[in-house]
């Protein structure tokens, strides 16, 4: 019965996609607000029913309905309850279900929350919206409907890959979605805006904080993957340049250069063909993303069946948007007026640098991601491309454009001076310099790259702290009204200050845990004690347990510095028996932004046990920069400004402010 | 400063980093892209010592030694031929005798392949997706290989690249 219920409001939800994808387009043709109108009520009705079709997935996980193929292949009854719901997206069709439940809120939120816009442009918007959603309403039912039955169903489901049985799948993939899913809005945006052949600063205005929105969840949603990764997969690697990893990097670059050229747009009016061709190219590669990681044309943990139909399809949707929204970019692009000029040296001018090298360290991953794959269509010859391609062409990229990012706050709109910049850097300048000393003198020569990264790290953080500092006029006026200036200050300009100091902060977390890594691999047993980084680590003892679905095996550590217990850690491997897989718990200490990891590998013959012991110096920095990063995306989003329900609001605010 | 000089410096700029980025690229792809190959690709294709590829094929049962101090050697075959394997270091959590296995590293002047990465790449079914493309080409391949536990459904353990270094 629910079975049917969900499938078949699935149905319907196809439906009323159809509907919105060509009565709003009817309507702003003829002009008749009540066709454009029915575009709210589908969009929101269409959120309803794959609503209502989600939670009927989810209610058949949680209750083991293993008549359903799909819970029979991904759950167990025994497995906690936690991991029954988010096992309803540990699948690939769950997980498309959970694709287009999330297109459909942004649409559903759209029409709630869209009021204030014209009304044609509404119409368009959501009819776009449509037919990203009704194309895959036809992927998930043609090819990967989550509702289908087993004749005979069995007793007992064959449970869920016991490396997603963690909290991280719970977070991660919705996270990930609704970035990517995200960014579908400012594609719809842009589409509409080449349908109607008008674009104008409001439309940056509306495009900018769905842009945002979308960027901060895929920020965390990268860093939640990479975190996961981390301690799940037990070799203590945080990033592999897997090319499903470089399919959310590839739309974050994409957006964060999106990000920019709308803010460009929305103040100057400039870049107007340029933020649309990224608008489209963005979800394009959010696309080529979902293609990649959906159509088992690549091998890895997030790869699910290899279905050849299911890839052609995906491959078919990714020709006909992407296709179809560039040939439509290029027969209109030219009708749009170009905007405000500008001098090479401005914000502005920081602004298309930034996009100029985003976009180009984005084309280069997207080379080194598809090129084994179109090499191997083209020749037959196997290739694969690793973490050296990567690493050689992407830092290079990404120096010059960290060295830029300090620049760009300082300078003016429209006309800007250079000099006067970095006379205002000279203090963060400074501190990159003594940072690049310390550094240098700690480790005593080593690796000469480092101690630079980390200076170019400090000199980013200096120069979003010399931001502010300038802004509320610190050290030059009385501590109290530089304190009530920075009250005062636009929450956008907090929100670029910590986003900018959160790049500096994962760098120098990535730096210090590749340069300052210290291992130790080998074979111990009970009261063996081994010296990592200043730690001296004692294998007390292996137990074997119990747990719901699956048996491990515990060992626990003994952690003392300098003869002074710390603490105790327990890392454990677990087999599960109904896959017959094994997964690896590492455990974690950690002491500042450092950590200790240990993660156990076989045991040897002589009743010893393989241990991989890591000290990461400054590791949770890596991930602690994209959540300030995300921060900053949160600060600059609640700005009252940029809040596009609240126009009035906000215009009595600024009459507020001049009162001041 | 007109549009045209405007637009003729942003161009400009635009080109410098492209023409960088494309050098960097071409640079990298000549030096850090690695080929597959399986043990009879090896004996047919003469690979000189010391250059770095990836050997996939299946761990031969009873092969799998263990050597002091982690070091394990054991052979990769794919029906054809055999290619001996030395590895140091940590096994990935699937590794398997009888089951596919996917090794960079290079040979060395003895022909044994010294390995420096064994990849857990591979899902469930214990099979490499370049291992089973290679196997089905060579004639090699036998339905039970995918009808593992779990029947080649569902997802895959082991994320990318080396399990250990």
């Amino acid at each position: 019965m629910i079975v049917e219920g969900g499938h078949y409001a699935l149905v319907l939800a196809l439906a009323l996609a159809l509907i919105q994808s060509t009565v709003p387009l009817l309507g702003a043709r003829w002009r008749d607000p009540a066709l454009m109108n029915v575009a709210r009520s589908t969009a929101l009705a269409q959120l309803l029913f794959v609503g209502v079709s989600f939670a009927a997935l989810v209610t058949l996980h949680v209750t083991s309905d293993f008549s359903v193929l799909n819970v029979y292949e991904n759950s167990h009854s025994m497995k906690p309850l936690i991991y029954k719901i988010t096992g309803v997206w540990g699948s690939h069709e769950g997980s498309m279900l959970l694709w287009v439940s999330i297109l459909a809120l942004f649409g559903g939120l759209l029409a709630a929350f869209g009021n204030n816009l014209p009304l044609s442009l509404r119409a368009h918007v959501l009819a776009v919206q449509a037919w990203i959603a009704s194309a895959f309403y036809l992927f998930i039912l043609t090819t990967s409907n989550p509702f289908l039955r087993i004749p005979n169903p069995p007793m007992e489901g064959r449970d869920l890959n016991p490396v997603l049985q963690d909290i991280g799948l719970a977070v991660h993939p919705p996270m990930l979605y609704l970035g990517y899913v995200g960014f579908s809005i400012s594609f719809s945006f842009a589409i509409a805006a080449l349908l109607e052949g008008r674009i104008d600063a409001a439309w940056a205005r509306w495009v900018r904080p769905w842009t945002l929105l979308a960027w901060i969840f895929l920020t965390l949603g990268i860093a939640m993957g990479s975190y996961w990764a981390y301690y799940e997969l037990g070799w203590g690697g945080w990033w592999f340049w897997d090319p499903v990893e470089n399919a959310s990097l590839m739309p974050w670059l994409a957006g964060t250069a999106l990000l920019h050229s709308a803010l460009v747009m929305e103040k100057r009016n400039a870049l107007k063909v340029w933020t649309i061709l990224l608008s489209i190219l963005t979800f394009s590669l959010s696309l080529l993303g979902t293609f990649l990681v959906r159509s088992g044309v690549l091998t890895s943990v997030h790869a699910f069946a290899t279905d050849p139909t299911r890839g052609v399809f995906i491959l078919l949707i990714l020709c006909v948007f992407i296709g179809g929204s560039l040939t439509l970019f290029a027969g209109r692009a030219s009708r749009l007026k170009q905007g405000g000029l500008f001098a090479p040296i401005s914000r502005e001018g920081a602004l298309v640098l930034n996009n100029l090298f985003l976009t180009t360290a984005c084309a280069t991953v997207l080379v080194g991601t598809l090129y084994p794959l179109v090499l191997e269509v083209l020749t037959g010859d196997k290739i694969s491309v690793g973490a050296p391609f990567f690493n050689l062409t992407f830092a290079p990229l990404f120096v010059p454009l960290m060295a830029a990012v300090p620049f760009g706050p300082m300078l003016a709109w429209k006309r800007g001076d250079l000099l006067a910049a970095t006379q205002r850097l000279t203090a963060a300048g400074i501190a990159a310099l003594s940072a690049i000393a310390l550094a240098w003198a700690w480790a005593r020569g080593g690796a000469a790259l480092a101690p630079l990264a980390i200076g170019l790290a400090v000199f980013v953080i200096g120069g979003a702290i010399t931001d502010i500092a300038e802004r509320t006029g610190l050290f030059r006026v009385p501590f109290a009204i530089a304190l009530r200036r920075a009250r005062g200050l636009p929450r956008s300009a907090w929100g670029t200050a910590f986003a900018h100091a959160g790049i500096g902060v994962a760098l120098i977390g990535i730096v210090c845990e590749t340069t300052w890594n210290s291992e130790f691999i080998g074979t111990m047993k009970p009261r063996d004690t081994v010296d990592v980084a200043g730690y001296s680590l004692t294998l007390n003892g292996v137990v074997q347990r119990q747990g719901p679905n699956y048996r491990e095996q515990v060992a626990s550590f003994m952690v003392s510095i300098d003869g002074e217990p710390l603490s105790t850690m327990t890392p454990s491997k677990r087999s599960f028996t109904t896959r017959g897989m094994s997964t690896t718990e590492a455990a974690l200490l950690s002491r500042g932004f450092s950590q200790l990891y240990i993660s156990l590998g076989d045991s040897s013959a002589d009743g010893g046990t393989v241990v991989r012991i890591y000290h990461k110096p400054l590791v949770l920095l890596i991930w602690f920069g994209p959540v300030l990063m995300a921060f900053g995306g949160m600060l600059s989003l609640s700005d009252r400004r940029l809040r596009v329900g609240v126009p009035k609001a906000a215009k009595a605010l600024r009459g507020l402010q001049a009162a001041e | 400063m007109t549009r045209k000089q405007r637009r003729l410096t942003m161009i400009g700029c635009a080109l410098a980093v492209l023409g960088f980025a494309a050098g960097l690229v071409l640079y990298s792809l000549r030096d850090s892209i690695v080929f597959f190959s399986t043990p009879a690709m090896v004996g047919e294709q003469h690979i000189a010592p010391g250059k770095r590829f990836r050997l996939g094929g299946l761990v031969q049962p009873g092969s799998l030694k263990r050597g002091d101090n982690l070091a394990v050697t054991f052979e990769v075959a794919d029906g054809t031929a055999k290619l001996p394997v030395a590895y140091k270091g940590l096994l990935p959590d699937l590794f398997r005798e009888g089951q596919g296995v996917v090794a960079e590293g290079s040979l060395d002047n003895a022909g044994v392949f010294q390995a420096d990465t064994v990849l857990a790449k591979h899902d469930e079914t214990y099979m490499p997706k370049e291992v089973a493309d290679a196997l089905k080409k060579q004639g090699h391949w036998k339905d039970d290989y995918a009808a593992k536990p779990g029947g080649g459904m569902a997802a895959q353990a082991g994320q990318g690249q080396g399990a250990t270094r």
